[in-house]
């Protein structure tokens, strides 16, 4: 993580340097959010946080954006943290602001985001009564948080604080809420600075490799005739030096490097050693990479069920090492040879190192890379156009054209828009792709590009959404209005929840179960009652124009992009196979009958 | 999708079940920050990664230094005891994670307190074994005993199946609780 830089409070006097300040509770909240280089945060009002919006009231330097619902407050700082690598912050209020933001919490969780979630809560003397609005915060977050606080006493709060932007954005990234009583913010006390207060807890993760490990792991890179970078969100996170590092070892030793959903963007698109994404629908180079590579260097990414498909079929002949900052992620799922617990860039950059001045055998390699080219030859990602209807794939790939050399950045909501994003829009630059991969959160980007377009706000935000997942938090459009924050959501809409349609034709023979919506609002019309500009396509020859009226315009759009409704989401590795069992859109015919009963089970 | 039906032995990340490796018990001894909510953390790991708990014991042990000692004796596969141990040491609370049984200097200890009723010849029998045991009598009435015995798992173990063809009605345990042999700290 990128330490957040400090912006500097209005010179103190001297006495009030030596002796800590007497502020109120809510005071120091926003004194140590200040003093934590905070300038954005995403909050909703509410009665047990009126006293810290008081104090927010006065204070210029932060800029408090007011969402719609809890859950878009905290996808939005999930967004402004994505694109920053400065850590997201949330202000709600107890019980419904609380329970509100746990979806966003355990999306925060999952895929490694530094969050600081403050929370009010009802005060001291009525917790545990069944308080109005009350609810057991601290209880509920325990589990979905990477550490969480209850303040009771107002001399604790400046240490807490600091230690919750410490712990958020130290280690493997994640969410931490801060409770905070009522009479705790009206009560006063001392506040110290970030460099003055102790800390509560001793948290020091390891981020320096161990020189034995890396040793080991260089010797079997040196030695590797089909080597593999099995790359993860872990290079995002681990900052530009992760993405650099990793594009040098990668030259270094002219190995192939694929990436998962929160990878993308750490290593450029346009490279050569680029194989595109792996996984349940990732490139059919990629997977069949990872299955036939006899070393995989696995960084910053932690062997998740849509990657590794039918676990023991997986890799079967690699030695494997594993490169990352959490070492409950080493070995948790698939043995590793090799295990490195370090930041990303630390690592890459110690292996670098070890490596030397070995160049890269070209020679040796030559066959890998010859059956990578047969892999791609075959075309995973081909699709049948048409001229009447826009194919989804077509859609994305127009988008990705039009957008090219513009300062952009893509959220994406969950479901087969989102891997289509995944498969046709290309990311050269690590922080440009914010989407919810480990919760699989529907709803997750349309406030994601909120907090993306505050935190960059001359850039091209645009939201690939579905329309089933546009839905869940559409309410954020408001915000984007209030805020003056032009973001583009653009939605593949097939009037389906499209992915659950597939698996339903696939897996339960073309039963579709309540999939359909039949009753979607007319999106230009929503579009204009926000106060948005409205845009629709729906026929191929249209798309252009209408894509680039929505990058021209300089505020809010929603475009109702009709897509092909029966469209499927492939290539695609089908539950309970293995890799090199992947189905291109070729044989995607009789794809249920690929999928034994066993298959049909796992999700 | 009729054809589909042939039964497979499912294989995926889902089928996580390692059976070319056997069960075994661990003690973890593990130092936590004392604060609210601290045992919790420990217990809804162990509940939400589906890991067993054995018996569980907690306490603060150094009021200076806020520092609370649990000891959890849990069984797992060697893999899933190793991820116990990661998960553990993992936890912002936590300050050291230690694997007692692996441990050759590792002592395990157990207090139960046992509840025996009998007459003539039971009770005697109760109370001769107990003395073998070095259990000591906490309460006697004309028809039974309440011993107090101290030991490892197994020794306590031992004295109940002797104890439950004499009238055993009720066991109280402590759980275990443990440290290392020596005079240095763990």
């Amino acid at each position: 993580m990128n330490a957040p830089t400090r912006i500097d409070s209005p010179a103190p006097d001297q006495a009030a340097q030596a002796e800590p300040r007497v502020m109120t509770g809510a005071q120091i909240v926003v004194q140590a959010l200040v003093d934590q280089g905070v300038t954005d945060l995403f909050g909703y009002p509410g009665g047990a946080v009126l006293p810290i919006y008081d104090a927010l009231f006065h204070e210029p330097r932060l800029r408090h954006v007011l969402v719609r619902h809890e859950q878009g407050a905290a996808h939005a700082a999930e967004g402004y943290a994505r694109s920053t690598g400065k850590p997201g912050v949330v202000l709600v209020t107890s019980g419904p602001g609380a329970t509100n933001a746990v979806t966003g919490i355990v999306d925060a969780l999952m895929d490694s985001i530094p969050l600081v979630v403050i929370t009010g809560q009802v005060p001291t003397h009525l917790i545990g009564s069944d308080a109005f609005q009350e609810c057991d915060t601290v209880g509920i977050t325990r589990a979905c948080t990477k550490h969480n606080y209850l303040v009771k006493d107002v001399r604790d709060l400046a240490r807490v604080l600091h230690d919750a932007f410490h712990i958020a954005t130290s280690g493997r990234p994640g969410p931490v809420v801060v409770d905070i009583p009522k009479d705790v913010q009206f009560a006063s006390g001392p506040y110290q600075t970030p460099d003055a207060a102790r800390p509560i807890h001793d948290y020091r993760p390891r981020t320096r490799p161990d020189p034995a490990a890396i040793a080991e792991a260089a010797a079997l890179i040196a030695g590797a005739h089909r080597p593999l970078f099995y790359t993860g969100g872990g290079v995002i996170n681990a900052g530009p030096a992760g993405s650099a590092a990793l594009r040098r070892i990668a030259a270094l030793t002219g190995a192939p490097v694929t990436s998962t959903l929160m990878g993308l963007g750490a290593f450029p698109a346009g490279d050569p050693a680029w194989l595109g994404m792996v996984g349940m629908h990732g490139a059919y180079e990629a997977n069949h990479a990872m299955h036939d590579c006899d070393v995989m260097i696995c960084v910053g990414a932690r062997f998740d069920d849509r990657v590794t498909g039918r676990l023991d079929a997986f890799s079967p002949a690699s030695k494997k090492i594993h490169l990352d900052i959490d070492p409950s992620s080493i070995g948790k799922l698939v043995r590793t040879d090799v295990g490195i617990v370090a930041d990303a860039a630390d690592g890459l950059e110690a292996l670098i190192a070890a490596l030397g001045r070995r160049t890269a055998d070209r020679e040796r390699l030559a066959p890998w890379w010859d059956q990578i080219e047969r892999w791609r030859a075959r075309r995973g990602f081909a699709y049948r156009p048409s001229a009447d209807l826009i194919k989804p794939q077509h859609a994305v790939q127009r988008l990705y054209e039009l957008t090219r050399g513009r300062d952009v950045y893509i959220t994406t909501e969950v479901g087969q828009h989102q891997m289509w994003a995944a498969q046709f829009f290309h990311f050269q630059e690590p922080r440009r792709w914010m989407t919810s991969g480990g919760l699989g959160t529907m709803g997750y980007g349309l406030p994601a590009a909120v907090g993306v377009q505050v935190a960059h706000p001359g850039a091209l935000v645009i939201d690939i959404a579905g329309d089933a997942s546009v839905q869940m938090t559409m309410q954020e459009m408001s915000t984007a209005i209030q805020y003056d924050l032009p973001i583009k959501v653009f939605i593949l809409n097939n009037e389906w929840m499209g992915m659950v349609r597939q698996w339903q034709q696939l897996l339960h023979g073309e039963r579709y179960s309540h999939s359909y919506s039949a009753s979607l609002p007319d999106f230009v019309k929503l579009a204009e009652a926000y106060g948005a500009l409205g845009l629709r396509a729906e026929r191929p020859e249209e798309l252009d124009d209408a894509i680039r009226e929505m990058i021209d315009t300089p505020r809010p759009v929603i475009f109702d992009c009709r897509v092909e409704r029966a469209e499927n989401c492939l290539p695609m590795i089908p539950s309970g196979k293995a890799h090199n069992e992947m189905i291109l859109p070729a044989d995607a015919a009789d794809l249920g009958s690929v999928i034994d009963e066993a298959g049909r089970s796992l999700v | 999708m009729s054809e589909s039906l042939i039964p497979e032995a499912p294989a995926s990340a889902y089928d996580m079940v390692r059976a070319e490796e056997p069960e075994a018990a661990a003690t973890f001894a593990v130092l936590v920050d004392n604060e609210p909510g601290v045992l919790h953390r420990v217990v809804g790991l162990f509940a939400a990664r589906g890991y067993n708990i054995e018996s569980l014991t907690v306490a603060e042990t150094d009021t200076g230094a806020h520092t609370s000692r649990i000891t959890i004796v849990t069984r797992g596969t060697p893999h899933i005891l190793q991820q116990i141990e990661a998960q553990l040491q993992k936890m912002v609370s936590t300050r050291q994670v230690q694997n007692v049984t692996k441990d050759p200097n590792g002592l395990e200890r157990e207090l139960a307190l046992v509840k025996v009723r009998g007459t003539g010849a039971e009770r005697m029998e109760a109370k001769l074994l107990a003395d073998i045991f070095r259990a000591h009598v906490v309460d006697t009435t004309t028809t039974g005993f309440v011993f107090e015995i101290t030991g490892s798992p197994d020794k306590i173990d031992k004295f109940v199946g002797l104890m439950k063809p004499l009238g055993l009605t009720e066991v109280s345990r402590t759980g275990v609780l443990s440290i290392e042999r020596g005079q240095e700290r763990g």
